[in-house]
């Protein structure tokens, strides 16, 4: 199944929830509401034809000229065939959400995907998307009580930690990425 | 000649203290197993026969810091890392050396402008011995910085040891 076919099986289900699709390039994928997105986790998991029983990844991005905070969600179909350690059709495709800066708040999938629990907790951690309904949503990487988002381009860099004191040769406490 | 000579039979070592206390202080320099990054692979061929720092009597890699004499912090040091560092560091036995291996552990090395994590020096958290650069250092700079740190050793007196006064 090609990304079109999947892309149009998720217009005939969430028409309205579909703000755009890109499926020019070599990472076709559409862009979907947040509200809508674990209906259509399920949607795309449990469908006998769809059947993305994996999520490969979930890339965090920073719009700051947008004044957004962005999800990717890469999914993919890992059903074995029947014999042999061929898959029957690894199709993928690709959602993402994006939500306001100030207030992003995103619907959990770790009940979908398991593999989501970790990868939305690290999004939380570096770059502050505050998944709803997940199980533990702690740091994952930083220290528990580490301020800030670290990979948030505004980002301003620790100048003392518990009493280590960090970098201050350049004195720029906001360093140009 | 002097009242000292032609006094002691054949066969009686004659030394000093101090010089006994830190030949066998140097000799058995055990380090303690603490890799912490890529510099560690270097730290673990240094252990194994090509260069073998056994030759130096430093080849007993200890799992806990109550059985060690010297660290060699072999990687980045995190901030998240840094206070586990220093229990690791408290926990060791006088007297106790540290060996800074790696740009990392020096200064920061690559992270230093925009690693937001990484604490900009070891010596920032325990005092250093020996600094031993690279990214990573080769084995033979680890060895050269273990023979350094036998210098440092064999000048020692059990009157008046560094390591207690900074620590």
């Amino acid at each position: 199944m090609v990304a079109e076919e999947i892309c149009q099986r998720l217009q005939q289900r969430f028409g309205a929830d579909i703000a755009a699709v890109n499926l020019e390039g070599a990472h076709p994928h559409a862009v979907v509401a947040a509200e809508a997105w674990p209906e259509m986790a399920r949607f795309l998991r449990d469908e006998p034809d769809l059947r993305l029983n994996f999520l490969r990844c979930i890339t965090g991005l920073d719009l700051l000229e947008d004044n957004k905070l962005a999800a990717v969600y890469d999914l993919m179909d890992v059903t074995p065939s029947g014999s042999g350690p061929k898959y029957e059709t690894r199709h993928e495709f690709a959602v993402r959400i994006e939500v306001a800066r100030d207030d992003p708040h995103i619907p959990s999938v770790a009940a979908v995907w398991p593999a989501a629990e970790w990868h939305e907790r690290e999004a939380y951690d570096l770059l502050g998307i505050v998944f709803d309904g997940h199980p533990d949503l702690r740091r994952i990487l930083c220290p528990e009580d580490w301020v800030g988002h670290a990979l948030r381009k505004d980002y301003e860099f620790p100048m003392e930690y518990h009493g280590i004191p960090g970098s201050t040769e350049f004195d720029l406490p906001n360093p140009r990425h | 000649m002097s009242w000292i000579e032609n006094r002691f039979e054949d066969g009686l070592l004659v030394t000093s203290l101090d010089w006994a206390v830190n030949w066998a202080r140097r000799s058995s320099i055990w380090p303690m197993t603490f890799g912490l990054a890529c510099c560690a692979i270097e730290m673990m061929a240094v252990g194994a026969s090509r260069f073998d720092i056994d030759r130096f009597g430093a080849g007993a890699f200890r799992a806990t810091p109550r059985q060690c004499d010297l660290m060699i912090v072999a990687g980045t040091v995190t901030y998240k890392m840094a206070s586990r560092l220093k229990r690791l560091y408290n926990q060791m036995p006088h007297p106790k050396y540290v060996m800074a291996m790696g740009a990392c552990t020096v200064g920061g090395g690559p992270y230093f402008k925009y690693g937001y994590n990484v604490v900009k020096g070891v010596d920032l958290i325990v005092p250093v011995d020996v600094y031993v650069p690279g990214c990573p250092p080769r084995p033979e700079a680890l060895l050269e910085g273990l023979m350094r740190l036998q210098d440092k050793i064999r000048h020692q007196t059990i009157a008046k040891r560094p390591v207690e006064q900074a620590g």
